[in-house]
C-alpha cells in the first residue's frame, strides 16, 4: 500500500516533467532549426535559468547516487567530491569567461570548434571533438544507470525485466523531446528537477540525522563502524591516502567544466555576466553535494547494509522517508538523469557534427541542426543499449577512463585560451602521448581484477607517491607540449593559422 | 589572485585531516571543507565586485 502511494507520486512527476520537455519547444521565440536556437537556446539564458541549467546539468543524478555510495563504500576519501565541486568554481571562472567571449565574438557551439580556428588545425580539432564524445558517452550511459537502480527499487511494473522497460519508455521520451525542443527542454526540466532534489536533500538532512541521534551520533557510529569492518575504512583519511584525495580533487575539478555538457550549457548563457555571477552561486549546489556525501554515513550509522552499494540512497530514503516524499526523492533522481543526460547527447551530437563530419560534408549549410539533432537520438540510443548489453561495471571504468582523457585536452584549450606559443603539431603530440599513457597507467591498475582504479602509485626518489593518473598523464602531455614546440618551430611544421584576434577575448 | 587561495586551502590534506576540533558535531575534516565552500563563492564574488568597481 505504501508502495503504491510512493509509485504513483513518483509516476506523475516523471510523466509532467515529459509534458514539459515536450512543451519547451514553444519557450521563447526561435526557429529550431538553427543550430544556435536548437542546441544553445538561442544563447539567451539569464542569470537564474542558467543556474537550474548548469546546476542540473554537473550534478548528474549519477552523483546523487555514487558520491553516498563511494563515502559508504570507502569513508573519507569518498569525499573527495567536496573540495572537487570548490575548487572547479574559481578555475571555471577564470577560463570560461574568456571562452565565452570568444564563442561569441566567433559563433562556436563547442570547444573543437575555438581548437580549430585558434590554431588551424583539423587533427588537433579531431582530437578534442573525441576526446569529448568518447568521455561523455561512459557518462549518458552511468545517468541510466542511475535510472535503472531506482527503477529496480520501486519494483512492480517500473523493474519489468530488470527495469530495462520502463528505461527504454524513458529513454524513447527523453529522445523525442530533445530532438524535438533543445537545449530548451532539460532547460526547462532543470527547474522541477532541482526544486525536487533540494527539498529532497534539505527534509534529508533534517530528517535522517535526527533519527539516527544527530550529526555527531552520526559521524561516531559510522567511524566505529567503518573500522569494525573486514576490510576497514575510517572517516578521517589514512596519510598514504592525502596525496590521492588532493590530486583526485585537482584533477577532477580541472575536468568537470571541459567536459562537452559544461561546456553547452555555459555557452547558452547571454552574457560574460551571467557566466562570472553564476560561478560564484553554484557552490550552492557544492554545499548540498556535500550533506548528500555524508548521507553515506548516514546509511553506515543506520546499519544499512547491501552488498549493491548504488542502492544505499533508496534504501535510506525507504526507511526514514514518509511513502509520498520517498516517492518525490526518487522522482527526482529520475528526472535528475534526464536532464545531464539530454545535454550531454546534445553536447556530443553537436561535436560529431561540427567538428568530426564537418570536413566529409561539404554541402551541410552552417548553422543547420539537423545533422546534431539526428545524432542526439544515435547518441541516446547507444547509451540505452550499452546499459542493457555490457555490464555495469565496465560502464564506471570507461566514465573514469573519461575524466582522466578530458584533463588531456587543457594545454589546447584552456592554455590556448592564453598563448599560442605551443605548437599545433607539439599540442597534437601531447594529447596522443598523455592518452596512451594515462590508458595504459589506468589499465595496468584494473591487472588484480577489480576494475579500474583512478590512482597509481609510483615511487620519487625513493618515496612512495599514490596519485590521480590524469595528472601524471598532464605532466607528460605539458612536456611533450613545451619540448616539440621550439623543435617544430625550428623545422617550420605545422604552424596553423589564428583566425581569432585579440578583440574577440576581451 | 584571491582566486588561488581555495586551491590553498585545499591543497594538502594533512593540515585538515583531523577529528578536533569538532563543529556542532562535525569532524573537523568534514567542517573545513564544508565552510570553504562557502568561502570560494565569497571570494568570486569579491572578485567579481572589484572588477566592476575598476570599470
Amino acid at each position: 500500500m505504501t508502495h503504491a502511494v510512493r509509485n504513483e507520486v513518483f509516476a506523475g512527476l516523471v510523466a509532467f516533467v515529459s509534458l514539459i520537455g515536450f512543451f519547451a519547444a514553444r519557450w521563447g521565440s526561435g526557429n529550431l532549426r538553427h543550430l544556435d536556437e536548437w542546441a544553445l537556446g538561442g544563447r539567451r539564458f539569464g542569470t537564474i535559468v542558467s543556474w537550474f541549467l548548469i546546476g542540473g546539468d554537473v550534478y548528474t543524478a549519477y552523483t546523487f547516487i555514487a558520491v553516498p555510495a563511494l563515502v559508504y563504500g570507502a569513508g573519507a576519501l569518498g569525499f573527495y567530491a567536496v573540495p572537487y565541486a570548490a575548487i572547479a568554481y574559481p578555475f571555471a571562472f577564470v577560463i570560461l569567461s574568456r571562452f565565452w567571449n570568444v564563442a561569441r565574438a566567433r559563433g562556436y557551439v563547442t570547444s573543437a570548434d575555438f581548437v580549430r580556428e585558434r590554431f588551424g588545425s583539423r587533427s588537433l580539432e579531431m582530437a578534442i571533438a573525441a576526446t569529448g564524445v568518447l568521455a561523455s558517452l561512459p557518462y549518458i550511459a552511468l545517468q541510466v544507470v542511475g535510472m535503472k537502480a531506482v527503477l529496480v527499487h520501486l519494483g512492480g511494473a517500473f523493474a519489468v525485466s530488470n527495469g530495462e522497460l520502463a528505461l527504454t519508455i524513458a529513454f524513447v521520451l527523453l529522445a523525442a523531446y530533445t530532438f524535438t525542443s533543445g537545449l530548451r527542454a532539460p532547460a526547462a526540466i532543470a527547474f522541477v528537477k532541482d526544486t525536487l532534489i533540494y527539498a529532497t536533500v534539505v527534509a534529508a538532512i533534517v530528517i535522517i540525522p535526527a533519527k539516527l541521534g544527530g550529526w555527531g551520533h552520526v559521524f561516531d557510529a559510522a567511524g566505529a563502524a567503518l573500522a569494525a569492518r573486514a576490510k576497514p575504512a575510517s572517516i578521517l583519511l589514512a596519510p598514504d591516502q592525502q596525496i590521492a584525495y588532493a590530486t583526485m580533487a585537482f584533477g577532477s575539478s580541472l575536468a568537470l567544466f571541459v567536459y562537452p555538457h559544461s561546456i553547452t550549457s555555459v555557452l547558452a548563457a547571454k552574457s560574460r555576466a551571467v557566466v562570472q555571477r553564476n560561478m560564484a552561486l553554484l557552490p550552492i549546489y557544492s554545499v548540498m553535494l556535500g550533506f548528500l556525501a555524508l548521507l553515506g554515513y548516514c546509511a553506515v550509522a543506520a546499519g544499512i547494509s547491501t552488498k549493491d552499494t548504488s542502492s544505499i540512497i533508496p534504501l535510506l530514503l525507504d526507511r526514514y522517508f514518509p511513502p509520498w516524499l520517498s516517492g518525490v526523492a526518487l522522482a527526482a533522481i529520475v528526472i535528475g538523469a534526464l536532464v545531464p543526460a539530454a545535454i550531454m547527447a546534445i553536447g556530443s551530437a553537436n561535436l560529431i557534427a561540427n567538428n568530426i563530419f564537418r570536413g566529409f560534408d561539404s554541402g551541410r549549410a552552417h548553422g543547420d541542426a539537423h545533422l546534431s539533432k539526428l545524432l542526439t537520438l544515435s547518441m541516446s540510443a547507444f547509451a540505452l543499449c550499452f546499459v542493457i548489453f555490457v555490464p555495469t561495471a565496465y560502464a564506471i571504468n570507461f566514465q573514469l577512463l573519461g575524466g582522466i582523457w578530458m584533463v588531456q585536452v587543457l594545454p589546447a584549450f584552456a592554455l590556448g585560451l592564453y598563448t599560442r606559443a605551443f605548437n599545433p603539431a607539439a599540442l597534437f603530440a601531447g594529447w596522443l602521448a598523455a592518452m596512451t599513457a594515462s590508458t595504459a597507467m589506468a589499465v595496468a591498475t584494473a591487472a588484480g581484477g577489480h576494475g579500474i582504479s583512478p590512482n597509481m602509485t609510483f615511487v620519487f626518489f625513493g618515496q612512495p607517491v599514490t596519485a590521480f593518473i590524469a595528472l601524471y598523464g598532464l605532466a607528460i602531455n605539458l612536456a611533450v607540449c613545451s619540448v616539440l614546440s621550439p623543435v617544430f618551430a625550428l623545422l617550420r611544421l605545422g604552424k596553423g593559422t589564428d583566425a581569432t584576434t585579440a578583440a574577440d577575448y576581451a | 589572485m584571491l582566486l588561488l587561495v581555495p586551491f590553498v586551502a585545499y591543497l594538502d590534506p594533512a593540515w585538515y585531516d583531523r577529528m578536533e576540533p569538532r563543529v556542532l558535531g562535525f569532524p573537523f575534516f568534514y567542517a573545513y571543507q564544508l565552510g570553504w565552500i562557502a568561502l570560494t563563492s565569497i571570494l568570486i564574488g569579491v572578485v567579481l565586485f572589484l572588477g566592476r568597481l575598476r570599470r
